[in-house]
């Protein structure tokens, strides 16, 4: 019935979108901001019902829900293909269920133009669900692009004080890297056998995956796609544009930022780069793996030292991602697995650390870790989530984020021994971070800037609380994920072998 | 044919109109009702309806390809006039033969969008030329309008007769003695001497017209020093029709020997693509950064002379509308202004919230982005380029160019959008709806062609 009319993906994609259109028309900034918060508590409603129907294996009818193909431009073999596998189902889970956290953890923040803000928001929203639901490799780079456009207008509007510079970087450097993919698109493209009568070629990713390309090709390809994949992510050395865009813009676009759209960099890369050159993945794992752990390291070293809370946490995130990008390249079943859900456990952990850190900046109005202390004496609530996030944060067994790092290094830890050794300095840098701001922030003299500081909002508390459950649930039952992405990693396991 | 011989006719209408017109308003409607026929009868003609038989004796060639371009052109002329019309008005008070010149530029552009013979594309060239430089020094009392008349009347002459000296050597150099732009095809083997040089004096003279690097040193004091209104029209579209006629000969004439002459392609567009685009990010001007911008455009527009394959050909067309769309949007905005810095865009968000999201519109189709013509028709010469097999490091350095194109055209939007207003410069700016109207429609068509593509590719295969 569902699948004759309308699929998951397409309501997915199109809630935000013609929402976010609709939102412009709203004036009365209250009203937008129901709005967008009902907008997108449909598309989580919409997201949960799709997860009920992904168990294809068993029900083969649940592949018309969650796949569709209209044509686009068929004189160049391009469809409109969107689909929903474990990982997309995963991905636009972590999407729909971001957005209305988002807009209720920040219900109380005024912004100017409220019309315009919600509407940018509700776009990027249908910008990412585009990325992860596109079957077609040149809708994929729409997507990918127009993801990129409402966060520049967002964060170069509302953000802080040196926002249009800060963000420009970011710009250009995604540019760029978008850029080198369209030429890297193009070229496989041009070697991928036809899928209609109306074109020789295809942009469908199962054209994509029989791609014929020899190792050389395979070689400089590899790095036009990984480039615009480790710029998102970011991976070091292309994670200079992170901390300071992190830094500027405002708390939902930053918090759209880490939470979600780093994961499509990730995605891209599990999606687009592994199976199309199994070859080149091969010969570069090294190259990138190290690369990946400097990050690590790097990363780490300097959340420690850092006074801002926002560029603490900006950095600690770029570190996460580190382990990420190593896990993928060591292209193993325990690895991507732990990789999947790590995705998922970064984005309920950062999204929760933004959360705490905009608590912080709102009622005392300072976000320098050296000026505050105290806060768990005037707010003992929030210094208890913080400690539960604080600690999934750090990898501690119980919490989700354990589960996944323990995975990836495993996997890490067959690929080769030394890089699992390395990585693993990750986790104790984590501690040393996350525990001193506890202990820096939380306790410690409360002085006179930290003693006029308010309470939270009961939508806050209910917004920490469903995260910290979320975070305690999938660190004890991690199977409702792995359950999930199995499918899909075996898939790509078994294309690399293939080929 | 309908479209040469109607612009032609509707140029003199125009021209002695000018005795008859009471007030200076009127010519821009009888200009408007006249490309709205040329429109019509162009389109007749392109399904088989021919208004005027002549036999041109092949000297002429009328295929779906250039009967198509010649819409396109015409749809652009019309948007144009719609928009900036009452523009001409503040040049002079000879606001009849300003029109009457643009329809004589109209009709040189459609004799060189189907030529068959060398001669018909030198005077397709110069019969949309001349009438070029007596617009660019319409403004008199302006120095910089005469300076920049001058210097574009020099330039032009040399580069035309470069293009003689061209058409000579090749006519001399081919045993049949023919103008015919095939029979000048000989085939893949070695050029003589004389046809090489012909070629090279052919490549030259086309890159002049077409603004591309090394030759595009009169672009940026012509662009900035002619009246507004007419460097909007020359620098789309005759510029686009210059493209189509380079690329109409050297696939015709040339094509089979592509290799030999590829590699001055190859460092013409590398130049044109690093000039254009670093020199426009240092300009403070809006007219003189999309004076540098339609240079570094020029360069992508090239790649459809570098690979001349289909997708080249459908690239071409779409690039055209993309860019002449966005440029004539963005140009009818700035004739508005008194001041044509990139502050003079300072707070136009919130000033004039339709302006802002319609030239933001053209940016981002300037700039490449997604869902906008710009981004499609990129997209295609890149495609064509591929296709072509070599030089992909070209194709790596043009995107790299394409991204630094983003600094420019982004200054702009963070003026509209991120920057405090100045109101004494947008306060004066003489916004009608119907103004606005036309710009949304322009930006209509910019997104509609970023999804369907095929809305002017397909109809070259009619």
């Amino acid at each position: 019935m569902l699948g004759t009319y309308f699929t998951f993906p397409e309501l997915l994609l199109w809630i935000p979108f013609v929402t976010g259109l609709i939102a412009i028309f709203i004036k009365d900034a209250k009203s937008v901001k129901a709005f967008a918060l009902f907008s997108s508590l449909a598309t989580l409603l919409v997201s949960v019902i799709s997860l009920c129907y992904t168990d294809v294996a068993h029900h083969p009818e649940y592949v018309d829900y969650n796949n569709v193909s209209y044509v686009w431009m068929p004189y160049i073999g391009s469809s409109f293909s969107v689909g929903l596998d474990g990982m997309g189902h995963l991905l636009t889970f972590l999407t729909a269920f971001s957005f209305p956290v988002i807009f209720a953890a920040t219900y109380k923040s005024e912004f100017k133009n409220a019309n315009a803000f919600y509407a940018l928001m509700l776009l990027s929203q249908a910008g990412l669900m585009g990325v992860f639901i596109a079957m077609d490799a040149l809708l994929f780079y729409f997507f990918w692009e127009l993801a990129l456009i409402p966060v520049y207008f967002l964060c170069s509007r509302w953000g802080g004080e040196k926002r249009i510079a800060a963000t420009f970087k970011f710009f250009v450097y995604t540019f760029v890297g978008s850029l080198l993919m369209l030429v890297g698109i193009i070229y496989v493209y041009l070697h991928t056998p036809s899928f209609s009568q109306d074109s020789a070629h295809s942009f469908y990713i199962a054209a994509f995956y029989k791609a014929v390309l020899d190792p050389g090709q395979q070689s400089w390809l590899f790095w036009l796609f990984f480039i615009a994949f480790a710029i998102k992510m970011p991976i070091f050395p292309f994670h200079t544009w992170q901390p300071n865009s992190y830094e500027q813009a405002p708390y939902p676009a930053v918090m759209v930022m880490s939470g979600v759209m780093v994961k499509m960099g990730v995605f891209a890369m599990i999606r687009w780069l592994i199976p199309v050159f199994p070859a080149a993945a091969a010969k570069f794992d090294h190259v990138v793996i190290i690369l990946a752990i400097i990050g690590i390291i790097y990363a780490s070293c300097i959340a420690i030292v850092q006074d801002d809370l926002k560029r603490m946490v900006a950095w600690a995130s770029i570190a996460h991602l580190g382990l990420m990008g190593a896990a993928i390249f060591a292209g193993n079943f325990t690895s991507l697995q732990g990789t999947m859900l790590a995705m998922l456990n970064h984005g309920f952990n950062i999204l929760a650390l933004w959360i705490i850190v905009d608590i912080i900046n709102k009622t005392t109005g300072i976000r320098k870790i050296s000026e505050l202390g105290g806060l768990a004496q005037k707010s003992p609530m929030l210094s208890i989530f913080f400690l539960v996030i604080a600690l999934a944060n750090i990898g501690l067994p119980l919490t989700n984020s354990f589960v996944s790092e323990f995975l990836m290094l495993t996997g890490l830890f067959h690929f080769n021994k030394w890089y699992a050794a390395f990585a693993c300095m990750g986790v104790i840098l984590s501690a040393v971070y996350m525990l001193n701001m506890m202990k820096n922030v939380f306790y410690g003299k409360m002085n006179s800037l930290t003693e006029n500081a308010s309470a939270m909002s009961n939508l806050q508390k209910m917004v920490l609380t469903v995260l910290v459950i979320f975070i305690l649930v999938l660190g004890i039952y991690p199977s409702l994920v792995l359950h999930l992405t199995e499918g899909t990693v075996s898939n790509i396991l078994a294309h690399i072998s293939v080929k | 044919m309908n479209a040469i011989i109607l612009t032609a006719i509707w140029g003199v209408i125009m021209m002695f109109g000018g005795v008859f017109f009471k007030k200076n308003t009127t010519p821009k409607y009888w200009a408007i009702a006249g490309i709205v026929i040329i429109i019509v009868a162009n389109i007749f003609e392109f399904f088989g309806h021919q208004i005027f038989h002549v036999d041109t004796k092949g000297m002429l060639r009328f295929d779906a390809f250039s009967l198509h371009f010649n819409t396109i052109v015409f749809i652009c002329t019309l948007l144009f006039f719609l928009l900036s019309g009452r523009d001409f008005e503040k040049i002079g008070i000879h606001v009849s033969e300003y029109f009457s010149l643009i329809f004589f530029v109209l009709c040189g552009v459609s004799i060189v969008s189907s030529f068959n013979t060398l001669l018909l594309l030198f005077l397709g060239i110069e019969i949309l030329s001349i009438p070029l430089y007596i617009l660019t020094g319409s403004d008199k009392r302006n120095l910089k309008s005469n300076e920049a008349s001058l210097k574009y009347f020099l330039m032009g002459a040399f580069s035309t007769g470069l293009m003689l000296m061209g058409i000579a050597l090749i006519y001399g150099g081919n045993s049949l003695g023919s103008f015919y732009i095939d029979a000048i095809n000989l085939g893949t083997g070695h050029l003589p001497v004389l046809i090489a040089a012909g070629l090279v004096l052919l490549l030259v003279a086309m890159s002049f017209k077409v603004s591309a690097a090394p030759f595009h040193f009169w672009v940026p004091d012509v662009y900035d020093g002619a009246p507004t209104v007419v460097t909007a029209f020359m620098s789309t579209i005759v510029k686009v029709a210059g493209f189509i006629a380079f690329i109409h000969l050297f696939q015709y004439s040339f094509g089979a020997m592509q290799s030999q002459w590829q590699t001055l392609v190859v460092i013409i567009i590398a130049a044109t693509l690093l000039i254009g685009n670093v020199t426009a990010v240092f300009q403070q001007s809006v007219k003189r950064m999309l004076a540098y911008s339609s240079i570094a455009q020029a360069g992508f527009m090239m790649f459809a002379l570098f690979a001349l394959n289909d997708t080249a050909r459908e690239g071409i067309l779409l690039y055209a509308a993309a860019y002449s769309l966005a440029s004539i949007g963005l140009f009818s905005v700035i004739a508005k202004m008194s001041d044509y810095s990139i502050a003079g865009f300072n707070g136009l968000g919130k000033s004039q919230p339709t302006l802002a999201l319609t030239c933001t519109i053209f940016l981002l189709s300037l700039t490449g982005i997604p869902l906008t013509a710009g981004f499609t028709a990129k997209f295609y010469m890149l495609m064509a380029a591929v296709k072509d097999g070599h030089q992909i490091w070209l194709v790596i350095f043009a995107v790299i160019c394409a991204a630094i194109s983003a600094v420019y055209y982004f200054r702009v939007i963070q003026a509209i959008y991120f920057k405090e207003p100045t109101p004494e410069i947008n306060a004066q700016m003489p916004i009608t709806p119907a103004f606005r109207w036309i710009h949304i429609i322009i930006a209509g068509l910019i997104i509609l062609l970023g999804i369907l593509p095929g809305l002017v590719i397909d109809w070259i295969y009619y």
